[in-house]
């Protein structure tokens, strides 16, 4: 049976910090892997993301085997947008089998995001039969109901919006996500903390552990960017004003003071169980944030 | 009810080059109340290919036009039979099931689609028409409030939004309500929202390889149709 480190470290009372990478747009690997080798032992563990935004890229299975060729922790994004019930299911024994064995539910953005928008959307399922599927495999068999050799394992994980503006529907569906068996939550890009709190209160009735999403802004610009084009995601009005007002070229050191503001405060106010940074191609001051989070002032 | 587009008057222009006499046939029900192919349709576009000739200032087509009830229905189709013998192809201003149909029952003759069938729904404000139904062949509509998710959701999915919503629009268009939403006000307003807690697996896509095609017994009620492959 394959352990996952991660799965071990979820049940215990650490403060967890998750990351994501991104992969090429092309076969050359050589950022990613300097990105592995930087963030793999600075994190709990590296989320790889599956066909971004709908953007053709490297698949996420790649980008996992990697993590775990060199030594790091992957978690497997896996979205339904592109695979049908048979290609997601194929996909899922072969991570099993290479011992890549958390993996991250979701629905998938919509193809019209993307850069290919004429291409065929799938969802055969959505992120909540993903992950019942995922529980009919555990049990033995496929979701044909057929046997399988060998039984694989996984540590699943969904993702929860606790700033969307319409809520409850989003507790609904958490609700129903803890129920086909995730353990781990990885939320969207979290800039109220107050919105936050209002989720966990909702939230710690569940066995569950929530990793607080936290996008590093690097300009006033891509905060309005996000706005306009990132679904699901809204950057309030005082992020922006905050970003908008530093000089030319030091957004992102706004932005990663922003972020490491955030990630403090929900470590030293244990808000929720950890954090998982979303730097979208500024990957590289990762390891700067999880430096400055590192000793919580209050110990 | 289906409603479609006319196709652009150039590609129908070059569609019927190869054939000299062309009859335009319109549909009277559907394309009729979506004004993509009734009568008054296919005399303007009669009116349009004569003047594109004349513009042209050739001879090599000539123009007829005639419009039936139901293009998808034998019986209508019938009245098309002696037209048939003094034309070399027919431009159907009627969906895609009109066209299939001419082209069934005439099988020496060439049909051409006049529009492009685009969508199942219905017409709101003038000029505007909204997708409600993609015929998946398990409604479930009594579950989602008479709001189909499958139909009006980016995604089609079955378990309540996606994390893509915003402002109660759709990640895919911000001028398309998320159905999710809509969904769960509604089932919130008819004190059903258990109906949103509820899993539903997989849908069933062995109703839609296609051409799929729906048995019923014609004496029997209507309780034991069957959609089948």
């Amino acid at each position: 049976m394959v352990n996952s480190l991660f799965e071990e470290k979820l049940d215990s009372d650490e403060f967890l910090i998750t990351t994501e990478i991104g992969p090429p747009k092309g076969i050359d690997v050589s950022e990613m892997l300097d990105l592995i080798e930087t963030l793999k032992d600075r994190v709990d563990a590296i989320n790889v993301t599956d066909n971004q935004s709908s953007v053709m890229r490297y698949p996420s299975l790649g980008g996992c085997l990697l993590v775990k060729e060199h030594g790091g922790e992957p978690i497997l994004q896996m979205t339904c947008r592109d695979r049908n019930r048979l290609a997601l299911q194929a996909d899922l024994l072969f991570a099993y089998s290479r011992g890549i064995v958390n993996v991250l539910c979701l629905t998938g953005d919509s193809v019209e995001a993307g850069d290919h928008k004429e291409a065929k959307p799938v969802f055969d399922a959505d992120s909540i039969q993903l992950l019942k599927m995922i529980q009919t495999l555990e049990s033995g068999r496929d979701a044909g109901g057929n046997e399988l050799k060998g039984i694989p394992r996984f540590c699943k994980g969904a993702t929860v919006n606790p700033e969307a503006d319409i809520i409850e529907p989003q507790l609904i569906k958490f609700d129903k996500k803890v129920e086909a068996g995730a353990s781990f939550f990885q939320t969207q890009g979290i800039f109220d903390i107050a919105a936050l709190k209002r989720f966990m209160q909702y939230a710690t009735r569940f066995k569950v552990k929530i990793l607080a999403g936290i996008i590093v802004l690097s300009s006033a610009r891509m905060a309005r960017f996000m706005n306009e084009n990132v679904p699901g995601i809204i950057v309030p009005q005082s992020i922006i004003d905050e970003l908008s007002s530093v000089e030319k070229g030091k957004g992102l050191k706004k932005g990663i003071e922003i972020a490491i503001r955030t990630i403090r405060a929900i470590r030293e106010e244990k808000i929720c169980s950890g954090v998982h940074i979303m730097a979208i191609g500024n990957e590289h001051v990762v390891p700067e944030i999880i430096e400055a989070v590192k000793i919580p002032s209050s110990l | 009810m289906i409603i479609a587009n006319q196709k652009p008057s150039n590609e129908i222009w070059k569609m019927i080059q190869p054939y000299q006499r062309v009859l335009i046939v319109g549909c009277g029900t559907c394309m009729t109340v979506c004004g993509s192919g009734g009568e008054r349709e296919v005399n303007f576009l009669h009116n349009a290919l004569r003047l594109m000739e004349l513009k042209l200032n050739q001879s090599a087509h000539t123009f007829s036009e005639f419009t039936i009830k139901r293009q998808c229905e034998t019986e209508f189709i019938e009245m098309l039979t002696e037209k048939i013998n003094y034309v070399d192809a027919v431009l159907s201003l009627g969906c895609g099931i009109g066209t299939q149909a001419i082209a069934e029952r005439f099988d020496n003759l060439p049909v051409l689609p006049g529009v492009n069938t685009s969508i199942i729904g219905m017409g709101t404000t003038q000029g505007v028409w909204l997708e409600r139904c993609v015929a998946c062949g398990e409604c479930i509509l009594d579950e989602t409030a008479g709001i189909c998710p499958v139909a009006r959701c980016a995604k089609g999915i079955l378990n309540g939004p996606c994390g893509g919503s915003k402002h109660g629009k759709c990640e895919s268009n911000k001028e398309m309500d998320c159905a999710w939403i809509l969904i769960y006000k509604r089932l919130e307003k008819l004190g059903q929202l258990d109906k949103m807690r509820k899993y539903y697996p997989m849908r069933n896509f062995q109703t839609i390889p296609r051409p799929r095609r729906l048995i019923k017994s014609v004496t029997g009620g209507n309780t034991d149709g069957q959609l089948s492959l």
